[in-house]
């Protein structure tokens, strides 16, 4: 049976075959996130300006199954950007999708790229 | 390279490997390791916590790599069946056959199962795997569906049967323990301590049944009830079964090992077997003809069976074994030590008994007074890792014992945990001393509390230990002239006063900005919401200036539920509210289709609002006169009143308008944590001032001012600030207060925590506040104006902003809602679903 969270898989930039234009530069706050809609997925966003990066993963939270990983808080934890769940404050490397405090399944990562004032999203479908 | 064979993959056989791959001149040994449950060892002691989040990862002793990554192999689901030891080799339920030149069983038991009729029946249960509690949340919830009020009774008041009536309390049923003997928990209990027991127990829900034999088991197939006598019968929907445990000697016995008459293998003082290559360890071991059901010594053991394996043949386990217990179940504390119950010829006893509080406390001091021989505690177990101390280490006690255990005297009996002995063993569970304990400190091998407990794992089993560990740490890094020091996370060395401190000197107004001029990285969820915090305590920042750096419900000026959803919950200032308000309220309600709630602050709180609405939601608020409640802030929530003069015949004062001049002079005001207040028209106190951070009472002759009340998780009445005071000297002493705490307090401090460490405490509040003695009293209330005067509605201005409205979009990308959430009916309303997992 495909489960929620089954649905989400990291995204690899080399397995990217489609670039999903999910919005304009400006629609996401700085050193924050928002969320994009991309078929029925629910993605993850975050504008890392203090880093001038950008990454995306998962909505969901992996621990209660809820949509609310982009109105968490972004961070780092010795040097790996992370981002903090707002429901319990679990946290996860936007690297690798590892949960940094505790021993969640890993989240999934998706590619990013910022083309003209765009943002863009990689799925491999 | 010679073979080891584990069998059993359990608390002590993970242990074993645990020691094992830590002993140099182990590269000579392949360990291979045979556990018959289907995943790795996990943490038996805390199985209950199981039920709580139902997640066995959490529990697991080592992850399966673990083993893997240490060169052990390791085979779970696949029981070991026969013992060959002509050929020293093993058989397992699959057949496969290995050899040994070691053999290590670590079994355990299982649990005792009385030959009672009908125990076989459907919805009977033991408590030992993670299996089990599978098994019983699983049939808990097929009960629920049929009986709305179900019933499990637990077989054993012992400390496990305890336990599992704990567990049934929180799986929803009504928990009865039915208890063979007199007493509850008789092995180490006496009667008067199980009496208090008893009360207390009873006044937290748990049904208790005394001196009861159960006859049978009624019911067809499934359990209906239990019988003790022809007419004694408790009807009950479950029952688990704690009525002791029995040794999984099977292997021992059919390969001919020498056994013990009622079971358990026989070992020696090198945990060896009968058989030279053969060693037992842990629950199955039968040392000085006993089994010992705890996991301290399976763990010595195990530590002894690898130093002998390894050829330290002088390591050998002591003569003398601490049964010594602290009960875990949450809000009960039991323990007893060393030899709880003493014969009048041995020794003298000293008694506290307080039933009106579920106290008892008893110790057993030696005939010339001078040494503590064991003792019990029930109700207040605070005392125990003291006092188990001072009984392990035969440490002098004072000329009156009595000491020892009457209610706190200032300071205390003991003195500080430095002056335990070097030899003194801190944590029982992996065997750590005080000398390792602060040896680490003082080497320079570890700087922190953090430090010491990786470096030693001392308080990493069953957490006991922790408090001691806690002021061992402090007190060493004190005694080297290093402060201890609370630095705010890794982005910040310093303390959140110091932050402050710096912030307000430099004028510092961006996250970004602090984090430039005084830290390091990115930041993080901890200091982020602190330092937009402290902005607001100076500069009264609302949270719409720099969202990203806002606590989620600050960041979006509502409660996060637990489906991701929010509340609303509009000011209502002392709780009065005219009809016309209430109606506005309502039809709010009705139309956003929100779960409506009177809150335990005396307002009204709206639950399940969409994160898309909660513009709309707060335009009609603010449209009809209301503002934000600040419910989701660390700063001033409620002030709560009783009717005072207005409408009392008690009243002395008019609390209710006092109430809300206060709530409305503070509303807004951002804090270390949050704040409550309270008015009581006389000392009645209907409006729980006492319980709150202020509060006031009316007296004759003015008001009484208390502060550093607490509700929640550690209640604490406020203290008395000033007596007899009039409105405008009420006002002045809390500007001072408030601010004062507002400057110094730790994160996420209360006021009562911070007046609990405050020096001098409130004889030294009073001096600054009301005498005024560090002179910082006007600066005070300057500060407290500014912020007063500079209040705005928060939601006010997020609904005025078109920019600030588009963070309240679920998508950046469309106007779709959270396709996730779904809602149940319940009652006349609605709830979200349950978790999933
Ligand atoms: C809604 C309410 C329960 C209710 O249905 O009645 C409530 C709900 C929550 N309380 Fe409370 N508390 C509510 C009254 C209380 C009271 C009673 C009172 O204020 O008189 C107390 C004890 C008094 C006290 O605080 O001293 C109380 C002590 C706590 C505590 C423990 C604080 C402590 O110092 O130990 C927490 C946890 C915390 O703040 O860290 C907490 C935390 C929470 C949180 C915020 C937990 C969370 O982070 O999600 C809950 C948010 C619910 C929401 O989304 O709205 N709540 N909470 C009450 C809202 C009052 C209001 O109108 O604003
Ligand atoms: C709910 C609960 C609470 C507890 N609380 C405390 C407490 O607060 N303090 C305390 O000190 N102790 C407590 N205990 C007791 C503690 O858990 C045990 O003392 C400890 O687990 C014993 O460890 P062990 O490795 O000897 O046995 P176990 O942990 O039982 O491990 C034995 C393992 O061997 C496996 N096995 C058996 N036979 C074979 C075979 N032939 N082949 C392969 N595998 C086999 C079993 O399946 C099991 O996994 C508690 C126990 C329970 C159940
Ligand atoms: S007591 Fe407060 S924090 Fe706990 S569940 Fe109830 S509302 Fe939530
Ligand atoms: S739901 Fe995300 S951490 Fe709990």
């Amino acid at each position: 049976m495909e489960t929620l969270l089954s649905k989400y898989k990291t995204v690899k930039e080399e397995d990217v075959k489609v670039w999903f234009k999910a919005a304009s530069v400006d629609a996401f706050p700085k050193d924050g996130g928002a969320c994009v809609k991309y078929k029925d997925l629910q993605i993850a966003v975050f504008n890392f300006s203090r880093l001038n990066t950008w990454y995306a993963c998962q909505n969901l939270s992996p621990e209660k199954q809820e949509m609310v990983l982009s109105r968490g808080m972004l961070g780092d934890h010795k040097g790996i950007p992370k981002i903090a769940c707002p429901l319990h404050k679990k946290t996860f490397s936007l690297l690798t999708g590892e949960n940094l405090n505790g021993d969640l399944d890993p989240i999934a990562t998706y590619p990013v790229k910022i083309e003209g004032e765009n943002v863009y999203i990689g799925f491999s479908d | 390279m010679k073979n080891i064979i584990v069998v059993g993959n359990g608390m002590v056989g993970y242990k074993f490997c645990e020691k094992f791959v830590a002993q140099s001149g182990n590269e000579a040994f392949k360990v291979t390791v045979f556990g018959e449950e289907p995943r790795p060892a996990y943490d038996r002691v805390h199985l209950s916590e199981f039920f709580e989040n139902q997640d066995a990862k959490a529990l697991e002793m080592a992850p399966a790599e673990w083993y893997a990554e240490n060169g052990i192999e390791l085979i779970t689901g696949e029981r070991v069946s026969d013992i060959h030891r002509s050929k020293k080799t093993i058989t397992t339920v699959k057949d496969r056959e290995f050899s040994y030149d070691y053999l290590v069983l670590a079994t355990g038991s299982s649990a005792f199962v009385p030959p009672i009729k009908g125990v076989e029946k459907e919805g009977v249960f033991v408590y030992r795997t993670i299996e089990d509690l599978e098994g019983m949340l699983a049939y808990a919830e097929k009960v629920k569906k049929t009986n709305p009020n179900p019933r499990a009774a637990v077989l054993g008041g012992g400390l496990l049967g305890l336990e599992a009536g704990k567990a049934a309390m929180d799986m929803g049923l009504e928990p009865h323990i039915v208890e063979f003997a007199s007493k509850l928990m008789p092995r180490q209990l006496d009667s008067r301590s199980s009496q208090v027991l008893q009360l207390k127990l009873e006044s937290i829900g748990l049904n208790i049944h005394l001196s009861k034999a159960t006859n049978q088991i009624l019911g067809d197939k499934a359990i209906t009830g239990m019988e003790f006598g022809e007419d004694d019968v408790l009807d009950c929907d479950m029952l688990i079964i704690s009525a002791g445990i029995r040794p999984r000697d099977e292997l021992g016995k059919t390969c001919g090992l020498e056994m013990g008459v009622r079971g358990g293998i026989v070992v020696d003082n090198k945990m060896q077997t009968s058989d030279d290559s053969i060693y037992a360890i842990g629950e199955i071991a039968l040392y000085n003809q006993m089994i010992f059901g705890l996991v301290a010594p399976g763990y010595d053991m195990a530590g002894v069976a690898v130093d002998q394996i390894l050829g330290k043949t002088e390591s050998l386990m002591p003569a003398e074994i601490d049964m010594s217990t602290k009960l875990k179940l949450i809000g009960v504390d039991v323990a007893s030590f060393g030899e709880p119950f003493m014969p009048a010829s041995k020794g003298h006893s000293v008694i506290f008994e307080n039933k009106t509080q579920h106290l008892y406390k008893r110790i057993n001091v030696s005939l010339d007074g001078k040494s503590l021989l064991g003792g019990i505690l029930v109700g207040d177990a605070s005392d125990y890792n003291m006092l188990h101390q001072v009984y392990l280490n035969g440490m002098a006690i004072p000329e009156d014992a009595a000491q020892l255990i009457l209610p706190a005297t200032e300071g205390g009996a003991f003195g500080s945990a430095l002056d335990l002995p070097d030899t003194a063993q801190i944590c029982s569970c992996e065997n750590v001393s005080k000398g390792q304990i602060c040896g680490a400190i003082k080497d320079g091998s570890c700087e922190d509390l953090a430090g010491v407990i990786s470096s030693t794992k001392a308080s990493t089993s069953c957490g006991g230990c922790k408090p001691m560990v806690t002021d061992l740490v402090n007190e060493t890094l004190k005694s080297l002239g290093k402060t201890v020091k609370n630095v705010i996370c890794e982005h910040f060395e310093y303390s959140r006063q110091e932050l402050y401190g710096i912030i307000k000197i430099k004028k510092l107004t961006s996250f970004n900005e602090v984090l430039d001029t005084c830290g390091t990285g990115h930041g993080c969820e901890t200091c982020k919401p602190l330092v937009s915090s402290i902005f607001a305590s100076l500069y009264n920042f609302t949270p719409n200036k720099e969202d990203v750096t806002q606590d989620t419900n600050d960041k979006f000026l509502a409660n996060i539920q637990r489906n991701g959803t929010y509340s609303v919950v509009p000011r209502i200032a002392g709780g009065e509210i005219t009809p016309e308000g209430l109606i506005v309220l309502g039809q709010i309600g009705s139309k956003y289709n929100l779960y409506t709630k009177i809150t335990g602050g005396a307002r009204i709180d709206f639950f399940g609002a969409e994160l898309n609405d909660l513009p709309a939601i707060w335009k009609e608020l603010i449209d009809a006169g209301f503002e934000s409640g600040h419910a989701y802030g660390k700063s001033l929530r409620t002030v709560k009143s009783c009717v005072g003069s207005t409408w009392c015949r008690y009243g002395l004062d008019e609390s209710i308008s006092f109430a809300i001049e206060l709530e409305n002079r503070y509303k807004g005001l951002r804090s270390p944590h949050k704040l409550k207040g309270g008015v009581s028209g006389c000392i009645r106190e209907c409006a729980e001032a006492r319980g709150k951070d202020f509060g006031v009472i009316a007296v004759e002759g003015g008001w009484n001012l208390y502060v550093g009340g607490n509700g929640g998780a550690t209640p604490r009445h406020a203290e008395l600030l000033a007596e007899k005071i009039d409105n405008e000297t009420v006002l002045k002493y809390l500007d001072r207060y408030l601010m004062y705490y507002i400057q110094t307090a730790a994160p996420l401090m209360r006021t009562a925590a911070w007046l609990d460490k405050l020096e001098g405490g409130i004889e030294q509040l009073k001096k600054i506040v009301i005498d005024d003695s560090l002179n910082i009293a006007s600066e005070l209330e300057k500060e407290m104006q500014f912020l007063i005067d500079a209040y705005e509605c928060e939601w006010k201005q997020a609904i005025e902003n078109e920019n600030t409205k588009k963070r309240f979009n679920h998508f950046v990308n469309s106007d779709d809602r959270d396709d996730n959430l779904v809602f149940v009916p319940m009652r006349d309303q609605k709830m979200p679903e349950h978790w999933k997992n």
